[in-house]
């Protein structure tokens, strides 16, 4: 262990990181900070330069400019140092597919010289073991699923112990409950201290399972922190009424800034009451369960510090005719889909 | 969602069992990372994987069973023919295998050198790096990390092994085969010497290491092309016809000037190693020749794949 195991360092840190190809910048002026112990959900949409990132963390590719250190040594000047104590699945899992998962495992321990050969064998075994593979060890690999090629490039990244795993679109391919073994396998060496890095595109996977959550977009980094800094100060109230004019006044009487929200021109006549509505600031003590996601119903203090039934109460008190009522939080995707736009084309 | 929920070890197939096991793993971590670099040792691990690899592959088997089969086709064509093969026509040696079956060996090398073997070792050399980066292993070899440098010596390594594999799996087939055809004895050498069976395997083994030397030259090069490309069709083309080419060159007399330098040049020069005693002269040459393509190449391949990023 170095000395720099302290709490409270970053097991990943980036300091204007930049790669380009060609005319392409996959790469745009990156600021990574990765606390030590997180796990850290790494966002994007397909092609917002994630695994790019991830290649020049761990050494395969060099940066056009800017730092990068893992683990407190600088990369990938400190590369024979750093990587022994780095399990990673980069863009999916690759193996010889003439050979057996074991055979496999083994053949890429090989390459790690920190690796004990005595060992060699029982860490294979205990690798496919927690991945679920013991039965296919023998299997070639040819004659794996998508599922279980995944599960092994997972074990490949446990073959030693590790301090920071490095994982890349981890659940590619999974079944649920494969994706569920993959969530636990995460808490687990988390809760042992391991740092683990996940790159993802499906929120949910990060809202499961991560403490904190960077945001690519288009090369750029466009947010980083902790889930609840994510998602902070972006809840809303709103109300359904005929009697805008006076909900608004209530609402600003109770401390909050509301408006009436434009009505949609496409719907016409079908647009029904119009609704007002006024930011919220998320509870911030402690993480809203993300079980509670969407349907948050809990008498948490809200902005002006009144709760929603009292705003309610006021409403009707006020003689508004309240004909909706619901409190929105911001989950996770409508921040992503906020920073990194809506539609479903690659940006670039 | 009920996946939201930790699951320790609770859930079934193969479920990670959490507590105690990684507990375990840490605890291997903490002398593991304690020791960790100062294992000297542990980079040989990464050749005998190599080698393991190479020669249980289905494919290398193919190619030293096509090579295999070169001397075993010559001897039974002899064999059955009614004529006696005549001197001066065909490969050189043909006409001695009907005295000494160990000619088949030496005749079996003559015809494999200028298209068989280059053909094999191409397909070995040509799929080094850019298999490796085809398949997506690559980068999981570095970020293990098995070093940049450590794994182009041990690809070359693993290549040079072929290269003596094939060239002792012609003289090997070649004298099973003459043994089982023809009558062997004695071997009257080109100086007119005559040595004993036992120094005639000798010899026979002296001329697969001299064909070997001959093809390291042409790895260094196959070597360098599979750095270049994740596509190993590429490299082994590109290596197997600049072979072919570089003979052709040799063969025209306006490009004599160009011939010293050739890596193919002194392919078929052997014969000095069948008269008493040894002469080493051409094999000397030919060694130091190999090892300036070996240096020039390895140098090629050393920059390129140094400095190249992995995007496969």
């Amino acid at each position: 262990m170095t000395p720099a195991a302290r709490a409270g360092d970053l097991a990943i840190e980036t300091r204007a990181l930049t790669k380009r190809f060609g005319r392409q910048l996959a790469v745009d002026a990156v600021d990574l900070a990765v606390p030590t112990g997180s796990v850290f959900g790494f966002l994007g949409p397909n092609g917002s330069g994630k695994t790019t990132s991830i290649r020049v963390m761990l050494g395969l590719a060099a940066a056009t400019s800017g730092e990068v250190s893992v683990l407190g040594e600088p990369m990938p000047g400190r590369l024979a140092r750093v990587l022994p104590q780095v399990g990673a699945l980069v863009e999916g899992p690759a193996f010889y597919p003439f050979l057996s998962g074991a055979a496999n495992l083994a053949r890429l321990d090989t390459a790690d010289r920190a690796a004990p050969w005595r060992t060699r064998k029982a860490r294979v075994d205990r690798a496919l073991e927690r991945v679920g593979l013991s039965n296919a060890a023998r299997k070639k690999v040819s004659a794996y699923s998508l599922g279980m090629k995944q599960r092994l490039g997972i074990a490949n990244a446990l073959l030693m112990p590790r301090r920071l795993l490095v994982l890349d679109e981890p659940t590619n391919g999974l079944d649920p409950q494969g994706t569920r073994e993959v969530r636990a396998l995460v808490r687990s060496l988390s809760g042992e201290g391991t740092t683990v890095f996940v790159s993802s595109h499906l929120l949910a996977e990060v809202e499961h399972m991560c403490t904190h959550a960077a945001i690519m977009s288009a090369g750029r980094l466009v947010a980083q922190g902790t889930l609840d800094e994510l998602r902070a100060g972006e809840s809303r109230v709103r109300v359904r009424t005929p009697d805008a004019a006076a909900a608004v006044r209530v609402l600003v009487a109770a401390g909050l800034p509301a408006a009436p929200e434009p009505v949609p021109e496409d719907l016409g006549d079908r647009a029904g009451d119009p609704w007002v509505s006024a930011p919220l600031e998320l509870p911030r003590s402690g993480r809203v369960a993300p079980a509670e996601q969407g349907n948050w119903s809990a008498g948490g203090q809200l902005g002006g510090g009144a709760l929603p039934e009292e705003l309610v109460a006021a409403l009707v008190a006020a003689g508004v005719r309240v004909r909706g009522f619901e409190v929105q939080n911001t989950s996770l995707e409508d921040r992503f889909v906020a920073l990194t736009g809506e539609g479903f084309d690659v940006v670039r | 969602m009920s996946d939201s929920q930790p699951a320790p070890g609770g859930t079934s197939r193969g479920a990670p069992d959490t507590g105690g096991a990684i507990a375990g793993i840490a605890a291997a971590a903490q002398s593991a990372s304690a020791t960790a670099p100062a294992r000297p040792l542990g980079a040989w691990a990464l050749l005998v994987s190599e080698l393991n690899v190479l020669f249980r592959r289905r494919r290398t088997w193919a190619l030293l069973l096509a090579l295999a089969a070169v001397p075993v086709l010559i001897a039974v064509a002899v064999r059955l023919s009614s004529r006696e093969p005549s001197p001066g026509r065909g490969p050189p040696f043909l006409d001695q295998v009907t005295q000494n079956g160990l000619f088949v060996a030496v005749t079996g090398l003559i015809v494999s050198i200028p298209l068989f073997l280059p053909l094999t070792v191409g397909v070995v050399v040509g799929d080094t790096i850019a298999g490796e980066a085809g398949l997506g292993t690559l980068r999981y070899l570095l970020v293990a990390p098995a070093g940049r440098v450590w794994l182009l010596v041990v690809k070359y390594l693993g290549a040079a092994a072929f290269c003596l594999a094939a060239t002792v799996t012609v003289v090997t087939a070649g004298v099973l085969a003459g043994l089982a055809l023809f009558p062997v004895g004695p071997l009257t050498l080109l100086s007119g010497d005559t040595i004993g069976l036992a120094e005639s395997f000798g010899r026979a083994l002296l001329i697969a290491g001299y064909v070997t030397v001959s093809l390291l030259g042409l790895s260094a090069i196959g070597l360098f092309f599979s750095t270049l490309t994740v596509v190993p069709v590429g490299a082994m083309a590109a290596t197997i016809v600049l072979s072919v080419v570089t003979q052709v060159l040799d063969s025209l007399p306006q490009l004599e000037w160009l011939h010293p330098w050739l890596f193919s040049h002194y392919w078929l020069d052997f014969a000095d190693l069948l008269r008493q005693p040894v002469d080493f002269s051409s094999f000397g040459a030919n060694a130091l020749l190999q090892a300036g393509y070996l240096l020039l190449f390895g140098a090629l391949a050393y920059g390129r794949f140094l400095t190249k990023d992995i995007l496969s």
